[in-house]
């Protein structure tokens, strides 16, 4: 065998395997897709694999007729933005003046933030805090516990202390106060790692689960995410009840749960795609360097 | 300088630095005092510092529970067969993207391959119970139209495992390979046309070149992997997870959500979250210093 043909076969094994490793990522969307298509008759007889059978719009009808759908959607968009724009505002605060070493107790700050990646008080004590700030059943709840990430700082900080110095200390000769300089020089050379650690904090919103089943018991305040757990929650018990012969009359048609996880995972794949080639690089420069 | 001339020249750092320190000190230190309560018999009218100390009688009683050694021993489980099944899939998949020409196929291929990361775990439980439900999910209808009879994917415990297993690789495969493929852009090119030179086939020089240059990556990672395997995640097996299946999915996050907010038992909950957290700092620091001593690479 040639060495080119030996090369042509590994090129197609391997741009084979690739494929099937791509389609294994996209089937199960492929599917929650179709299923969220397809007409209940075909969905329940098992017809429906990764294409839509019988074609209709009724569980996306559905899910935006559902005032109260619709009202935590709204919700959960302002939520995210909110807490993204507060947690850039926070992030920035802190990665900016860690990174002028001329600042006194520079190395005491970072130790005091850096030790909490490593140990916390766990949910029970943070919990028992949040009951005593009267932040249950608050949206603050949800946004103020995880304001700064130390993960997302490290990485805003080595962003910065790549920037060339001379071109604060021009700014300084000039004139330029601490926070012009940030302002005007610093962030609009940071766009690319400022939109990665935005898209990072808005992903961890969106997808922020915990905190909601913890802080909210009023359903006027549950994010996507917690309405979307309890659709799937209402499942899981179906399938246990369901071995010992119980009915699921009150049970959600399996379209309109499919219509709900595309309806929360949509936003994401709408925003990402543009970011990606800024984050890839941000989280390199976050690993190299903790 | 000064002192006040220092201060005029830095108030707006400090300014800027008191937001986020205000933030550590009430969100992330707060919740540290409130762990005095696994030494108190805590009692929610008298609050944190009102309680009764009670020295380690909770650890005792912590210790005394079955529960508390099998949702121990579920962590580990859990975190040791994701490492095996999980860790070496990324790496397979880096070299095989690396040694994809195509710029574009690549490209998408990544794009593609990254989504999983971004999805909640709740989303994924919606998914895995679309595909993996007992009644209807796809790959057990497709089984049947096989003639095969159905597989218990969610309510048995091991194929629950291999449920569990198979959503993970699923949503960390692909991202898992940003890192490796960071190090594979510092190769040097010269070297694999000297191997060519020497009659190398390719996969002679993923053996020799590829797999070598990306081994500081694995070997840090697998450290600093080995040193999570106290800490898990809460979303994964409580969402993956139910009742049919406890005894393997009940692990120290759960359990402590359980006793403590759904149980009420404070005091317990904080015990096992404190014993969680010092393993776990005793887990990653060591492997912090395995891995500065083996790879001279480290996270501190």
């Amino acid at each position: 065998m040639s060495e080119r043909t030996s090369n042509r076969i590994f090129d197609i094994v391997n741009i084979t395997c690739v494929t099937l490793f791509v389609l294994f990522c996209l089937a199960p969307f492929l599917h929650v897709i179709a299923v969220s298509l397809s007409s209940n008759r075909a969905i329940t007889s098992g017809e429906v694999t990764i294409f839509p059978i019988e074609v209709n719009w009724n569980a996306y009808i559905n899910v935006f007729s559902d005032n109260a759908m619709i009202r935590s959607l709204i919700f959960t968009i302002i939520l995210t933005v909110a807490t993204t724009l507060l947690c850039m505002i926070f992030t920035i605060a802190a990665a900016y003046p860690l990174t002028n070493t001329k600042l006194k107790g520079r190395k005491f700050f970072m130790y005091l933030i850096i030790i909490t990646m490593f140990f916390s008080g766990g949910i029970i004590p943070e919990y028992l805090l949040i009951r005593d700030l009267k932040m249950i059943d608050s949206v603050w709840s949800l946004i103020l516990p995880g304001l700064v990430s130390p993960f997302n700082l490290i990485i805003l900080i080595s962003f910065f202390n790549n920037i060339p110095p001379s071109l604060e200390e021009s700014a300084e000769i000039d004139g330029s106060s601490h926070f012009r300089t940030l302002m005007s020089i610093i962030l609009p050379l940071s766009m690319p790692v400022m939109a990665t650690l935005a898209l990072f904090y808005a992903v961890g919103r969106w997808n922020g689960f915990q905190d909601s089943l913890m802080y909210i018991n009023n359903p006027d305040l549950y994010p996507l995410q917690l309405k979307l757990f309890q659709m799937v929650q209402n499942n899981m018990v179906s399938e246990l009840t369901q071995m010992e012969g119980a009915n699921r009359t009150a049970l959600t048609p399996e379209s309109l749960k499919a219509a709900t996880v595309i309806f929360a995972t949509v936003p994401i794949l709408a925003v990402y795609p543009w970011l990606q080639k800024y984050f890839v690089s941000g989280v390199m420069l976050g690993a190299v360097k903790g | 300088m000064s002192k006040a001339s220092y201060f005029r020249r830095y108030w707006q750092l400090y300014a800027l630095l008191s937001l986020p320190i205000i933030y550590f000190l009430i969100f992330r230190y707060g919740p540290m005092y409130g762990v005095q309560i696994a030494f108190k018999d805590f009692n929610l009218f008298q609050g944190i510092g009102g309680s009764e100390w009670i020295g380690f009688d909770a650890f005792r009683e912590v210790f005394g529970m079955r529960e508390f050694y099998s949702t121990l021993r579920n962590t580990f489980m859990l975190n040791f067969l994701d490492l095996l099944v999980s860790f070496p899939a990324p790496i397979i998949l880096a070299i095989m993207l690396y040694e994809i020409k195509s710029v574009w196929f690549k490209k998408i291929s990544q794009t593609i391959l990254y989504i999983p990361h971004f999805i909640s775990w709740v989303i994924i439980g919606g998914i895995v119970y679309q595909l993996f439900g007992n009644q209807s999910g796809m790959v057990n209808e497709v089984l049947q139209g096989l003639g095969l009879s159905p597989i218990p994917f969610l309510t048995e415990k091991n194929p629950w495992l291999i449920t569990y297993l198979f959503t993970g690789v699923w949503q960390s495969a692909g991202w898992g390979t940003i890192l490796y493929l960071a190090a594979l852009t510092g190769v040097n090119r010269e070297l694999f046309e000297a191997a060519e030179v020497d009659g190398a086939t390719r996969l002679k020089k993923i053996r020799y070149i590829t797999l070598p240059s990306i081994k500081p990556t694995i070997v840090t990672l697998l450290i600093l992997n080995l040193g999570k395997m106290v800490s898990i995640g809460f979303d994964r097996p409580y969402i993956i997870g139910n009742t049919a299946v406890r005894e393997y999915s009940d692990v120290l996050s759960t359990f402590v959500y359980r006793i403590g907010l759904e149980s009420g038992q404070y005091t317990l909950a904080t015990v096992v979250g404190l014993f969680q957290a010092v393993v776990g700092l005793v887990f990653i620091l060591g492997s912090n210093y395995i891995s500065k001593k083996v790879t001279g690479n480290g996270i501190i």
